[in-house]
């Protein structure tokens, strides 16, 4: 296996699907945590809305993945545009739920301590809401990375011509064992690698008052 | 000139669940000038918290009008809450930064600063202070703000005699220097009495101000003793506000 991994990786094939799958990953990653954090914080501080819209983030949250990639796919063919839409539109859910669990926990003493002082809205989100937020941001940046994974080999298996979905297809067809093992171990060196550089620092950072 | 007008014709909550309204202020009316120490004495639960919110802008909802005496200054008020109210996660120049709201006031924070002894945790983070350093920190805050009204919401309950004390005299020296109109709630007579120009007395719920006293003593004279004989004093003369002595 490690014959054929670094084989794969001097043919470049393997950086090659990897990086393709890294840049959707990486897109649709932060479109999915940039909109959830925004509708999950809306939600979460504002009742009628969140009745409102409830019932349709349950419905959302519980459309199996299957189905919105297929109609995504239908919908708008077999593009980029359309593999990347569905991957956000089966995280953003888990991100507007975790997100709102927090929203709704905000304190509102610290809430009125920056009304009185009339921090201004950008102020009060840097300084109040988001350090507030931050463990509930970091809980859905590590479920959801494991989750767009997932969810992103499936999306490049079902409509894709490039990236790591498309090559495992590709060796299950000829039951290729090796190959599939070699790709995801590298799979695994990425996502340790985001843990260690990215997340725990960001964790370390956020934590430091402590 | 610096004047504060407060008349709330009506506070009113809506009752947890129903229709029902319940009212914590009706026909509460009175003014502040020329910098003025006045403090507010209520029993608990009486809307003395409530008043202030709504002085301070943190709650619209009221039949009436806050305001100065002449359209062109704003009410601008400063803070000090009953807890310190300070983001764990900011330094406490950095608390202290985000409400002043410009960066050119750095000397004069750091003068405050270490008027009140603090000047060694310009860069720590509350949780790492003592609960009276966070309230210094936090009376600090309200004064480094330019306002020309300050709110206190007993901003000394929960400390220890002593360093109750020392925060009341450091709140006189820093607003010597700084002279401000001053709203202190309180609920405990002596406190005010040491601290006040002026007293108001506020009924139970729906409050409203039952008795105005002025407090007669210098500053300089108001030890514990002279502050008991005040309050015989009022025990003669003022029937309506025996419930507080």
């Amino acid at each position: 296996m490690l014959n054929t991994l670094k084989h794969a990786i001097q043919t470049a094939e393997l950086p090659h699907h990897l990086s393709i799958t890294l840049y959707r990953l990486t897109i649709s990653f932060f479109l999915a945590m940039f909109l959830g954090t925004a509708i999950g914080l809306i939600l979460g501080r504002h009742d009628k809305l969140n009745n409102f819209f409830d019932s349709w983030l349950i419905i959302l949250l519980n459309i199996p993945a299957l189905v919105t990639i297929i109609l995504c796919y239908i919908w708008f063919g077999l593009v980029e545009t359309a593999a990347i839409f569905a991957v956000v539109i089966n995280k953003l859910p888990n991100v507007i739920v975790t997100i709102r669990e927090g929203a709704k926990n905000l304190d509102n003493q610290l809430m009125e301590m920056a009304k009185a002082y009339q921090f201004g809205r950008y102020k009060t989100l840097r300084h109040v809401i988001l350090p507030q937020l931050s463990p509930y941001i970091m809980a859905s940046a590590r479920t959801g990375l494991a989750l767009i994974w997932k969810i992103i080999l499936v999306v490049e298996m079902l409509g894709r011509s490039d990236g790591m979905g498309y090559q495992i297809h590709l060796f299950f067809q000829l039951f290729d064992i090796a190959s599939i093992m070699a790709y995801t171990v590298s799979f695994i060196i990425i996502i340790q690698i985001i843990e260690t550089a990215i997340l725990k620092p960001l964790d370390k950072k956020s934590q430091r008052w402590k | 000139m610096n004047q504060l007008l407060v008349d709330i014709k009506k506070k009113a909550f809506p009752k947890d669940g129903g229709n029902e309204t319940f009212t914590a202020i009706a026909d509460l009316k009175f003014e502040l000038s020329n910098n003025e120490f006045v403090c507010i004495v209520g029993p608990s639960g009486c809307g003395k918290t409530t008043l202030l919110n709504t002085i301070a802008g943190l709650d619209n909802e009221y039949e009436g009008s806050i305001g100065t005496n002449n359209n062109s200054t704003k009410l601008c008020p400063s803070y000090v809450f009953q807890t310190p109210r300070l983001l764990p996660w900011r330094t406490v120049l950095e608390n202290i930064q985000l409400a002043t709201q410009s960066d050119d006031s750095l000397p004069s924070i750091i003068s405050i600063l270490q008027c009140l002894g603090l000047s060694d945790s310009l860069h720590s983070y509350p949780q790492h202070l003592s609960l009276g350093m966070q309230r210094r920190v936090s009376l600090a805050r309200a004064f480094c703000v330019p306002s020309n009204l300050l709110l206190m919401d007993e901003p000394f309950v929960s400390l220890d005699q002593t360093t109750a004390n020392n925060a009341r005299e450091l709140l006189l020296s820093l607003w010597h220097e700084q002279p401000r109109n001053v709203l202190f709630v309180t609920h405990d007579l002596n406190e005010a009495i040491a601290l006040a120009d002026r007293v108001l007395f506020l009924s139970d719920s729906p409050s409203h101000i039952i008795a105005e006293v002025k407090v007669t003593l210098s500053r300089t004279e108001r030890t514990t003793a002279k502050i008991n004989e005040f309050k015989d004093q009022l025990r003669k003369n003022q029937p309506n506000i025996q419930q507080f002595l």
